[in-house]
């Protein structure tokens, strides 16, 4: 079985968001990139599939050169080989061409991406993937199993979940409970420096969406605390002064 | 050109968030001088669609075939983009559910239309078609050009307040070509919380964290939320200890929720956790510790124990 990984390097969780050059780039100055945590469930699953059922492991990033120490990280969590695509990624159907473009080369049986990125927060990608393959697509997946040639997916949904059935190929994005997230071991990190990591450029130039700037959210009024012993009294500010109970 | 709006019914009503991006799409095509037409597929009876009028639509289009009857994102897709080339629609609004999220990015394939996902504001069409969305789980805003000649929006929740008239809507059915493959997936059980108010539809939310000590304690939680008409919500590691159902947890890494009263009782306010909650209009803090990071991004604050806090809430929330 061929499994492909899609994963982005996007800013720790924990960054506060800044922009600079009248507010049209993201600032990088100080920030770590990491991989996203969706996409970390994926290859974690990706990575628990090929123990169990033998299968190889490629990781894919549309991304410029400072996206590499990210996929040499997947590469020490497990995965065989990587390509990445040098381009900025601009929209999702930009990025999703460039997907679709390696995945018609190379015949995957599973696409495993994030259910969303943690920057644009589209949650587009794979379903543009799925309808450019005419294969399924399928988010945000909690449990993947494969058994023969029935993959069996749970997927939530508002209030619940949704068990279903397809056949591979399939596109899923993922979310947890599939996997536990993986650290790389001391073993992992040294192979990873010769596992092939590929570079490919970009095929076509659609670019249906175009970021003219930025913002930042205006800030909260400061608090109005109450005292502990007069807690009734919030329930009666959320009527008279917000209006909203 | 026309503006064609996805809609959901439920239980014999347009969803809370359909009437919303109705109204949304509604404005749009004021605003582009052209008419809102409404796509819904499944069972529902006329009258419920009818009632798409009263948001401001002019005609909604019913999708019957029997296959349609299990809201299935693919082949709701194949619908929604037969109905765009039907009535020449160059926008497509969308409220996010988990539903629609298995479309947009589908139709977008299918029409290779520009696409903004987390929209929260009406567009600027002063300089091409410009929306503002939320990126980067809240923490920033985005300004997107959209350039292909179809366009598709995502709303957020909350992106508009509603107002209603006495409008109806004309109905017209409506019979789509589907393929095979829209049906490769099938769906062999729905496990689904019966009677609660869901999460991403609800204006009110009580959420509840690790502060809480314990799954036998969340009664007061639950007590809190049913005397306000609340939904419940929670951290992340209380849906990883399975304290609490994971469709509960919010944050960076659960459900986005933006709704008008977010109430977080010992919770202590991790960025991560923000992430999910920040849009909400208004935020209620209550924790012992008078120094957890989430008092600096409530409105209203109380230092104090739950165990004690909640129950009086409850209370003074039955007497209104
Ligand atoms: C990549 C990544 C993604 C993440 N995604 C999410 C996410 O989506 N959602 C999320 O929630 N977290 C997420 N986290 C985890 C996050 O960093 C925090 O660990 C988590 O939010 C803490 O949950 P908590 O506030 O319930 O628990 P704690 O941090 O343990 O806080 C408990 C709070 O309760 C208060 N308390 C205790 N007893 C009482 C009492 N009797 N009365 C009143 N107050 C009391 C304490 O003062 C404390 O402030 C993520 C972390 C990472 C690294
Ligand atoms: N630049 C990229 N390179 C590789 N995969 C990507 C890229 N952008 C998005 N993806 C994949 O698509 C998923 C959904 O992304 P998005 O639609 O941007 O929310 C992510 O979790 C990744 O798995």
């Amino acid at each position: 079985m061929k499994i492909l990984v899609c994963v982005t390097s996007v800013p720790d969780t924990t960054t506060k968001i800044t922009f600079t050059d009248n507010n049209t780039k993201l600032s990088k100055a100080g920030v770590t990139f990491i991989t996203g945590p969706y996409d970390d469930y994926a290859l974690a699953r990706a990575v628990e599939l090929k123990e169990k059922l033998g299968a190889s492991v490629t990781v894919l990033n549309v991304g410029g050169v400072d996206a590499e120490p990210v996929i040499r990280k997947c590469l020490a969590i497990g995965a065989d080989d990587a390509i990445r695509v040098n381009a900025e990624p601009r929209d999702a159907f930009f990025v999703a061409e460039q997907i679709a473009a390696i995945a018609k080369e190379n015949k995957y049986d599973l696409i495993l991406m994030g259910r969303e990125s943690i920057d644009f927060n589209g949650g587009q990608v794979h379903g543009i993937v799925g309808e450019m393959l005419g294969i399924p697509s399928i988010s945000p997946v909690m449990l993947l199993d494969i058994d023969g040639d029935t993959v069996k997916i749970t997927r939530e949904i508002e209030g619940g979940k949704e068990e279903l059935e397809a056949k591979l190929p399939l596109v899923l994005g993922c979310q947890e409970p599939i996997a536990e997230w993986k650290i790389p071991n001391m073993r992992g990190i040294m192979t990873a420096r010769t596992k092939p990591l590929k570079v490919v450029e970009p095929t076509g130039t659609d670019v249906l969406t175009d970021v003219s700037g930025y913002e930042l959210p205006p800030a909260r009024g400061a608090v109005k605390m109450i005292k502990a012993e007069d807690a009734e009294t919030l329930i009666q500010l959320l009527r008279t002064e917000a209006k909203i109970i | 050109m026309s503006v064609l709006i996805f809609a959901e019914v439920e239980n014999g009503k347009l969803k809370r968030s359909s009437q919303e991006s109705i109204f949304y799409g509604a404005k749009v095509a004021g605003m582009m001088g052209t008419s809102a037409t409404v796509i819904v597929a499944g069972q529902s009876d006329n009258s419920s669609l009818a009632e798409a009028g009263k948001y401001g639509a002019s005609k909604v289009l019913h999708a019957t075939d029997a296959r349609l009857n299990e809201p299935n994102g693919m082949a709701y897709a194949t619908v929604v983009a037969a109905a765009a080339r039907q009535e020449g629609a160059s926008v497509i609004v969308l409220a996010k559910s988990s539903l629609a999220d298995a479309m947009t990015a589908r139709l977008a394939g299918k029409l290779k239309a520009g696409l903004a996902a987390n929209v929260i504001e009406l567009p600027d069409l002063s300089n091409g078609f410009r929306v503002k969305s939320s990126i980067y789980t809240g923490k920033a805003f985005a300004y997107n050009d959209l350039k292909a000649d179809t366009k598709i929006l995502a709303i957020k929740k909350n992106t508009i307040a509603v107002e209603e008239t006495d409008a109806a809507a004309t109905v017209e059915s409506f019979t789509p070509a589907l393929n095979d493959g829209d049906f490769a997936v099938t769906v062999k059980n729905v496990v689904k919380a019966t009677g609660d108010i869901l999460l991403p539809e609800a204006d009110l939310v009580v959420s509840a964290g690790r502060g809480l000590k314990g799954p036998e304690n969340w009664g007061i939680v639950e007590d809190l939320a049913k005397a306000l008409g609340a939904a419940t919500a929670c951290s992340k590691p209380v849906s990883d200890l399975d304290w609490r159902p994971h469709h509960e947890h919010v944050g960076q890494t659960g459900i986005k929720v933006s709704p008008n009263l977010y109430i977080a009782a010992g919770i202590s306010g991790a960025i991560q956790h923000l992430a999910g909650v920040n849009s909400s209009k208004v935020i209620v803090v209550i924790n012992k510790d008078p120094e957890a990071p989430f008092f600096k991004s409530a409105d209203y604050g109380i230092v104090g124990d739950v165990f004690d806090v909640l129950p009086r809430l409850t209370k003074a929330a039955q007497a209104l």
